[in-house]
């Protein structure tokens, strides 16, 4: 089943054409990634898909419901309520985390399904405290998130955006906050979630994890794909000069 | 006990003093003269006392609430309401206060021939310095609650928060922590600008002080005023550091 769909997409800011006409369906249980110099529209294609920015043309659907269609070279988006709906269908998590500072690691997590989702609040602490375990940050359900470092906070993110149940992930450069040694735990729970089967779609520099992880490689460069397919294809033998030349610059 | 609860007590016990005397009718404490004339001075400034605080307190009351109200108008997707907001702030901030308590007291008698009544003086100040310190106020909260990172709205968003659930669990709580250091010079300036009321002849601490001192021909009573307002502030101070110290258990 497609979880999302996103057909022809194009955004622009002022006068800068940033998404130029963008495709891209995902399939359940699919891994993503997304790589491209920076610029390139990775981060702004994530916020048309998580509702954070508008399209300007284009049609987005999630689970074969629509968000927005293509009426007259506009996107049209539906209403509020079946926003709302829709809107639990995805998660998303930030590069520089953006957890609330003045609630607690468990707060964090269980605030918005009690509050958004309104659900039974033993139930989602239950949950929460699960995912905790199974980032091995149990211990830190009381700390606030000053009080963690970048690794920890991040794990408390995608805690956090997984205690909604959302359908798909979006990842939004999710290590490049952090140091070489946290990156390495925050991959290694993104491996654990590929293995569960979660749909993801992660933007990332992080060349040797795209192509061990993920299913299929996206590849952008001034607002177009110029590249995708298996990480085999894409990343060892690239057809695109320009996907050449930039890993052949970042993998040095 | 620690150093700054015993200067509280210390302050309180100060602050005390009169009230005691006054209650008690006392007004010859020792066969000193001087000590003897600092408790009468006492005894007579404690209307004015009364006045002052009364006029502090409602003006905090009024204006802290109002100043939110402000806030939200200057912020307004309206372009004519924030014009509106922007030249109510800069008036209020660009003229002197006392200059603006006599126009609240004379208003209603030049515009409407309403003749003042004596008891139009008390409301005239309360109305005066609210709508003032709402403007102040308003400016602080605005800088309070611009700091809240951007990333948090889409956290928040992202996560299904409606507008009203973002401001009141994400943004607000944040907003008083930022806003707590600049309130506090905010209400230290209120208690000594209370004295300005005597602009529209509302008898309160400071008015009586100099009538006393005209009188004794002696400054003794402003300087006795003077140690009113110090150590009001300095309870001021430490009650704000209080809350601040309260604030303060999700930073680093
Ligand atoms: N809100 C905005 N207003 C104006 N320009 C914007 C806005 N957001 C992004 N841009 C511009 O759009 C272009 C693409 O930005 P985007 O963040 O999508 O790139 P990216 O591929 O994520 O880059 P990076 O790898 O550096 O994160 C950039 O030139 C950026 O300056
Ligand atoms: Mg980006």
């Amino acid at each position: 089943m497609k979880l999302l769909e996103i057909n022809n997409i194009k955004k622009t800011f002022d006068d800068l054409e940033v998404l130029k006409d963008i495709s891209i369906s995902v399939e359940q249980g699919e891994v993503v990634s997304i790589l491209g110099p920076s610029g390139s529209g990775k981060s702004t294609l994530l916020r048309c898909a998580t509702l954070l920015e508008t399209m300007d043309a284009g049609s987005l659907y999630y689970c074969g419901e629509t968000v927005a269609e293509n009426v007259d070279g506009k996107s049209v988006y539906v209403g509020k309520h079946d926003i709302k709906r829709i809107q639990g269908y995805f998660g998303l998590v930030f590069q520089n985390f953006n957890l609330f500072p003045h609630y607690s690691v468990l707060k964090n997590i269980i605030d918005a399904p009690i509050h958004v989702q309104k659900r039974n609040k033993k139930e989602v602490e239950k949950e929460a405290m699960k995912l905790l375990e199974q980032m091995g940050i149990a211990d830190k359900k009381d700390y606030y998130p000053c009080m963690l470092s970048g690794g920890q906070q991040q794990r408390v993110a995608i805690a956090r955006a997984l205690a909604m149940n959302p359908k798909i992930l979006f990842f939004d450069e999710p290590t490049s906050a952090l140091d070489p040694e946290l990156t390495s735990e925050i991959l290694k729970v993104l491996r654990m979630l590929a293995a569960e089967k979660m749909t993801m779609v992660i933007v990332t520099h992080e060349i040797d994890f795209a192509r061990n992880v993920s299913d299929r490689v996206i590849f952008m460069d001034e607002g177009y794909i110029i590249e995708q397919g298996a990480p085999q294809d894409v990343i060892d033998n690239p057809k695109n000069d320009r996907v050449r030349a930039f890993l052949a610059k970042v993998q040095g | 006990m620690n150093k700054k609860v015993f200067i509280a007590a210390v302050v309180i016990f100060v602050l005390l003093v009169p009230a005691v005397l006054i209650s008690f009718n006392i007004t010859k404490v020792t066969g000193n003269e001087v000590l003897d004339n600092i408790v009468s001075i006492m005894n007579r400034l404690s209307n004015g006392i009364w006045s002052s605080l009364i006029l502090f307190g409602l003006t905090l009351l009024f204006s802290m609430p109002i100043g939110l109200l402000v806030t939200f108008a200057r912020r307004s997707r309206f372009k004519v309401v924030e014009m509106i907001t922007k030249f109510y702030i800069s008036v209020m901030r660009g003229t002197p206060l006392m200059l603006q308590l006599i126009v609240v007291y004379f208003a209603p008698y030049y515009l409407f021939k309403i003749p003042l009544s004596s008891d139009y003086r008390f409301y005239a100040a309360v109305i005066g310095f609210s709508l003032n310190y709402a403007a102040y106020f308003a400016e602080i909260y605005r800088s309070g609650i611009e700091a809240v990172p951007k990333g948090h709205y889409e956290a928040a968003k992202v996560l299904g928060y409606s507008r009203r659930q973002t401001f009141m669990k994400i943004v607000f709580p944040q907003m008083v922590r930022h806003v707590l250091p600049p309130v506090t010079n905010e209400v230290i300036t209120l208690v000594k600008d209370t004295s300005l009321a005597y602009a529209i002849a509302y008898v309160e601490m400071f008015t009586l002080a100099k009538q006393i001192a005209a009188a004794q021909s002696s400054i003794l009573a402003l300087f006795v005023a003077g140690i009113f307002y110090y150590f009001f502030n300095l309870l001021v101070a430490f009650v704000m550091g209080r809350i601040e110290n309260k604030m303060n258990y999700y930073t680093a």
